[in-house]
This record gives structure tokens, sequence and C-alpha cells, in this order.
């Protein structure tokens, strides 16, 4: 398996109230699993998210990614963590607008090592994959906000991660465009890819093979695998 | 620990932000560029000013040494009168036959005389007595005739030098070899032009007439208790310590100073004059650098201003990057080295202002600064310090960087 949480608890302080935005999830997630995370406002799926992605620890409980136990880490430890088996996407890109599509899917390796010609090479097979090789020199200013959005999955998706995290990848994009990215989102899922999409659509739930619900912390429904459920 | 590369690309992002915001840089490192401006424009001059003065001294001759009279400091003038201090010819004899350090050695006394040539006539003429290494020592030749010599001063001879101003003052011939002089009312013959004094920043009067006689005839012309000083010339140009201590050493004997008593004459070196100007060029250049340092630490506040604008405005970016993989050093590191960037490029561009500035101040002819140039050292010295203001005052802005929540930073509008 590639994630397995136990008793996964956060509790917030704000004040002297004590918010419990996580009261317990199990959750395991096997490779080449296709995710959606779905669940109202204030239903923890955003922290839910923030913990699997390793921008923040849970309170209790135990996280294990691609079998490292993740709760006793550092920030450092936490930082590598990220740029090594983590890819995110984000709802508005998040591309810095005075660098070139090729410069911004470049950004994680410059936290890693290698010389220019891996970085270059990497960030052009990268944009390949997400159909964007036309696109590398353009600024994110040049680039419509589907193009955008891949070039976000391109960044994510160079360091071969162990999940591909996308929190809301759609909400800023119009249906037509939301259709073209989830197509890129099951081709990379065909070519092995585990992929977790946080989302309040039903419609970008739909294209996954799995749907789990949360409600006040817990979780209160997980369908399964839907692939492995029409195999079987 | 961080890859290489993190590095280029910090610096070059961080120039790339100065070039997006030209004006804001430009206005935020104001405070750098002038305190690195006005550091490299003080030391050109002084430095400028310094080699002038030294290169004009050399040129009068570095390795002089004066010898005057001189009452020992709170001593009773009665205890000390002007008849036991006064220089004496049988000393001057003394020094110039048992000092080895010394080369050359000359008196030099002088009288206000009243020139008279045919109808002409001038008062109060500088009448300089010496002897013939006087022209050795002050490097002032003979044009036309001969100098004076050993028989001239043996016999105080009325014999006399003018210098070049003397022939169109006293009406003389182009060459007055051969031709008599008056001074007071005795007959003089004029055996030679000596070139007149160059003009320098220590005596810009010179012109005028000069008539030089032997020591020995002038002697005859003073007071009975009339004054004169010496001038040597030295061996060589780092003897002049030997010297003094040879000549203190005489001295003392011939005036029979017992171990006890001070000294009743003064012996300066020109080197330790050097040494002066030197040491009033370190201090000027010390306290301009004090002065200057308080300016760039002015500056150096609208650098972590700045810095801390930056932080704020980029927030977005900076939890994209620890979402990515950034370590909070990473992230410390880049708003550092952009900070440190940032001053460098004011210092580069006060430096630049600086030796245009020095530039321009070697070329005013009046201001004497032709050898004025930023030195090396202090190039190097205001990289240093502006690279230490940018680690300095960047700090703080980069820790608030470093210590950003991503998760907060990310959603930060």
């Amino acid at each position: 398996m590639i994630i397995r949480t136990q008793q996964l608890r956060k509790v917030y302080r704000v004040g002297v109230e004590r918010i419990h935005a996580l009261r317990g999830i199990d959750l395991t997630i096997e490779p080449n699993e296709f995710v959606a995370i779905m669940g109202s406002s204030g239903s923890g799926k955003s922290t839910l998210m923030n913990i699997l992605g390793c921008l923040d620890r849970a309170t209790a409980g135990t996280y294990e990614l691609d079998g490292s136990d993740t709760s006793r880490m550092g920030a450092a430890e936490l930082a590598r963590i990220r740029n090594e088996r983590i890819g995110f996407v984000f709802q508005s890109f998040e591309l810095l607008p005075r660098m070139s599509a090729q410069r911004n899917v470049e950004l994680p390796m410059i936290y890693a090592s290698g010389g220019w010609r891996k970085r270059r090479r990497t960030a052009r097979a990268a944009l390949d994959r997400v159909g964007l090789s036309d696109r590398v020199t353009h600024r994110p200013s040049q680039l419509s906000g589907g193009q955008k959005q891949r070039v976000a999955i391109a960044r994510a998706i160079l360091n071969n991660p162990a999940i591909l995290l996308a929190d809301e990848p759609t909400g800023n994009l119009d249906s037509a465009t939301t259709r073209e990215l989830m197509e890129v989102f099951e081709q990379l899922h065909d070519e092995g890819q585990t992929i977790i999409i946080v989302t309040h659509e039903p419609d970008v739930a739909s294209h996954c093979n799995r749907v789990i619900v949360l409600a006040d912390g817990l979780i209160a429904s997980d369908s399964g695998v839907k692939a492995l459920a029409q195999g079987a | 620990m961080l890859n290489p590369f993190f590095y280029f690309q910090a610096i070059f992002l961080a120039l790339g932000q100065i070039w997006a915001n030209k004006l804001r840089a430009v206005l935020t490192t104001l405070g750098i560029i002038f305190g690195v401006w006005a550091v490299t424009t003080v030391v050109a001059a002084i430095n400028g000013v310094t080699t002038m003065v030294l290169n004009e001294f050399e040129s009068l001759g570095g390795s002089k040494m004066f010898i005057f009279p001189d009452r020992p400091d709170d001593a009773p003038r009665n205890k000390y009168p002007w008849s036991m201090i006064r220089l004496k010819p049988h000393e001057l004899e003394a020094l110039a036959t048992n000092c080895p350090s010394i080369a050359a050695i000359t008196p030099e006394t002088n009288l206000g005389a009243t020139i008279q040539h045919g109808e002409r006539q001038r008062e109060a003429v500088r009448v300089t007595g010496i002897w013939p290494d006087w022209h050795e020592i002050q490097k002032r030749t003979t044009l036309i005739g001969r100098p004076f010599t050993p028989i001239d001063e043996a016999n105080a001879r009325q014999v006399c030098l003018v210098n070049e101003d003397a022939i169109s003052e006293l009406g003389l011939d182009s060459d007055p070899t051969g031709q008599h002089i008056l001074i007071n009312t005795r007959r003089f013959l004029i055996v030679g032009v000596v070139e007149n004094e160059t003009e320098t920043i220590f005596d810009q009067n010179v012109t005028g007439t000069e008539v030089l006689i032997p020591f020995a005839t002038a002697v005859k012309l003073q007071r009975p208790e009339f004054f004169f000083m010496i001038i040597t010339k030295l061996t060589g140009p780092n003897v002049s310590d030997e010297a003094k201590a040879e000549a203190k050493f005489v001295l003392r004997h011939v005036r029979k100073l017992g171990p006890e008593d001070p000294d009743t004459f003064e012996i300066f070196a020109a080197d330790e004059f050097i040494e002066g100007i030197k040491n009033v060029s370190v201090v000027l250049t010390v306290g301009g650098g004090c002065i200057v340092a308080v300016s760039l630490l002015v500056g150096g506040i609208g650098i972590m201003n700045i810095m801390l604008v930056s932080v704020s405005e980029r927030t977005r970016e900076i939890g994209l990057r620890k979402a990515v993989g950034a370590t909070p050093s990473a992230v410390l590191m880049q708003f550092l080295l952009e900070a440190v960037t940032l001053c460098l490029v004011g210092g580069l561009i006060g430096i630049g202002a600086g030796e245009a500035t020095a530039l321009i101040l070697s070329n005013i002819p009046a201001a004497k600064l032709g050898e004025a140039a930023v030195p090396w050292w202090a190039i190097i010295m205001s990289f240093s310090f502006c690279a230490a203001i940018g680690v300095l005052f960047g700090m703080f802005p980069a820790v608030k960087a470093a210590r950003l929540d991503p998760i907060e930073a990310l959603r930060h509008e």
C-alpha cells in the first residue's frame, strides 16, 4: 500500500476553544488508485489533504507514506518527502508569473540534486506528458486556465511522485476545460500514477475509481475500489 | 547541502526581482548607493591628496634632516639663554666631520639686505648664507657661472649668486657673471645664477630676488648672536634614525651636556613628516569610513523594509516553494541572497558613481588631485560591507519567510 493512516486526529486551538478537524481517520490507499475525497466545507477534507501531503502533521495517530512513518519527521525531512514523493496541484495553479512554463515545471528540482541539463530534460518530458510540449517558453500570462493547470500538473509529476494530490484542481475552470483536465488525470492514472483529488464536484469525482466522503472529521462513506469491484 | 544550482537560481531570481522593480530597487538602495559613493569618493580624494603631498615632498628631498636651536620645554629662559642654545659655527664643523650618515651639510642663515645695482635699489631682499653643499641638498643648480668654492668660504670672499628673477628685477645682463652688486653698501662679485625656487604646496610665495653668499661672508654681515639652522642630506633613505642619533651625540658632546640635561636643540628628519602625513590620511580615512558606515546602516534599514514587503508580497510563492520541497533553510537562503544581491547592486552603482567622481576630481587642474583614484582595497571593503549589510538586515525578513507555514502561506490573499 502507498498510504496508511491509523486513528489520524487533528485538533486546532482557536483561543481557548479546541476544534476537532479530524476525529480518527483510518485510510488505506493502494498504488495506482484514483481517489476522490469529497465532503462539505468543514468536513475536514482540506485538513486530511494537508496531512496526506505532509504540509501539516497530525495531532495523534500515524501516517505511513510509501513505507515511511511521517509522524515524527522534522520540517526539513517533510520538505524532502514533499519534494521526492508528493506532487501538488492547487485550485489557483500557483505558477510563478515571471517564469516560463519550463522554469515553473523545473521548480521542484531546484531543491533536489541534478544539473541543469537533467532538469531541462525532465521538465520537457513532464510537459510532453501533459501535452504542452509546444508551450515550454510561454509565461503563465500567455496560457489559458486549462494550460496553466496542465503546467502545474507537469510540475507535480516531475519527480515521479508516489502520490499526486490535487486540491480542487478544476475549481477555476469551465466544464469543457474540466473535462479536458480530467482526461489528463485519467491518462496519468493509466500510466500507473496514484492520484488523490479533493473536490466537491460530483462530475469530477465520477472520473475516479474510489470516492471517500468525509463528514465531521470522520469517513462517512468509502465506495471502495470501483475498478476492482467491477473486476471481481 | 543545497544544490549549487539553487544558488545560481536564487541570484538569478533576485536579479529578476530587481529588474522587475527597477525604480523600487533604486529607491530602496539609495542609502547604500550614497554611502558607498561617499566612501569611495572620500577615500579617493584622501588618497589623491596624500599621494600629491608625498610626491612633492619626495621631490623636495625626502631624506633631509634639519637641526634647529631649541629651548627645552618649560625650561626657564635665564637657565638656557639664547647665547647658549644657538647653533655656532664650530658645532657645524663638528657635525660635518663626525656624522657618517650625513652625506651633505649646509648652514642656512638669512638676512634682509638692501641690494643696489646702478640706479636700481631693492629693500629687504632675502640674502642667504650657505655652504657649497646647499645646491645638492636643495636641488637648485647654478644655471650660469659657478657655485661657491671652498676658497670662497675659507676666505669669506665677497662673491654672490643671484636667482633668475634677480636679473630682471635688478636690471642685470642676461649673463650677469662678472657684474657687481652692492649688498648693504658692500660690493659683491656675481659668480653665477641659480635657478628659481620651484613653487610647492609648502611654499607658494617664492618669486622675487634672492641672493646667496658664502656662509663665512654672511657671518661677518650678521649680528653677533645671529640665528642659523643646519640642513643635511642623509646617505640613504633609511638612515634617519642613525643620523639623528649621531647628530644628537655630537651636539651633546660639543655642548658638554650632562646625562641629566635635556637637549638644547631640535633634530627633525623629513621622513617623520612623511609618517605624519600618512598617519593623518589614515585618521581621515577611518573617520570618514565611520561616518559612512552610519549612512550604510541607515541604508540597511531601507533594505530590511523592502525585504519585508517582498516577503509579504510573495507569501504565496513561498508557500508554493515549500509545498514543492523547499526546506526552511532553502527559503532563508533565497531571501538572504536576494537582500545581499540588492545591497551589492547598490554597492556597484555607488562604486561606479565614486569612480566617476574620482575621475572628474582628477581632471580638475586646480584641485591638484591628479592622483585621485579609488584604491582596490576600498572597493573590496565596500563590497564586503554591502554584503554584510545585506546579511544583517536581510536576516529578519528571511527568517520570517523561512518560518511561514506553507498552508497559511498558500491561503494568503
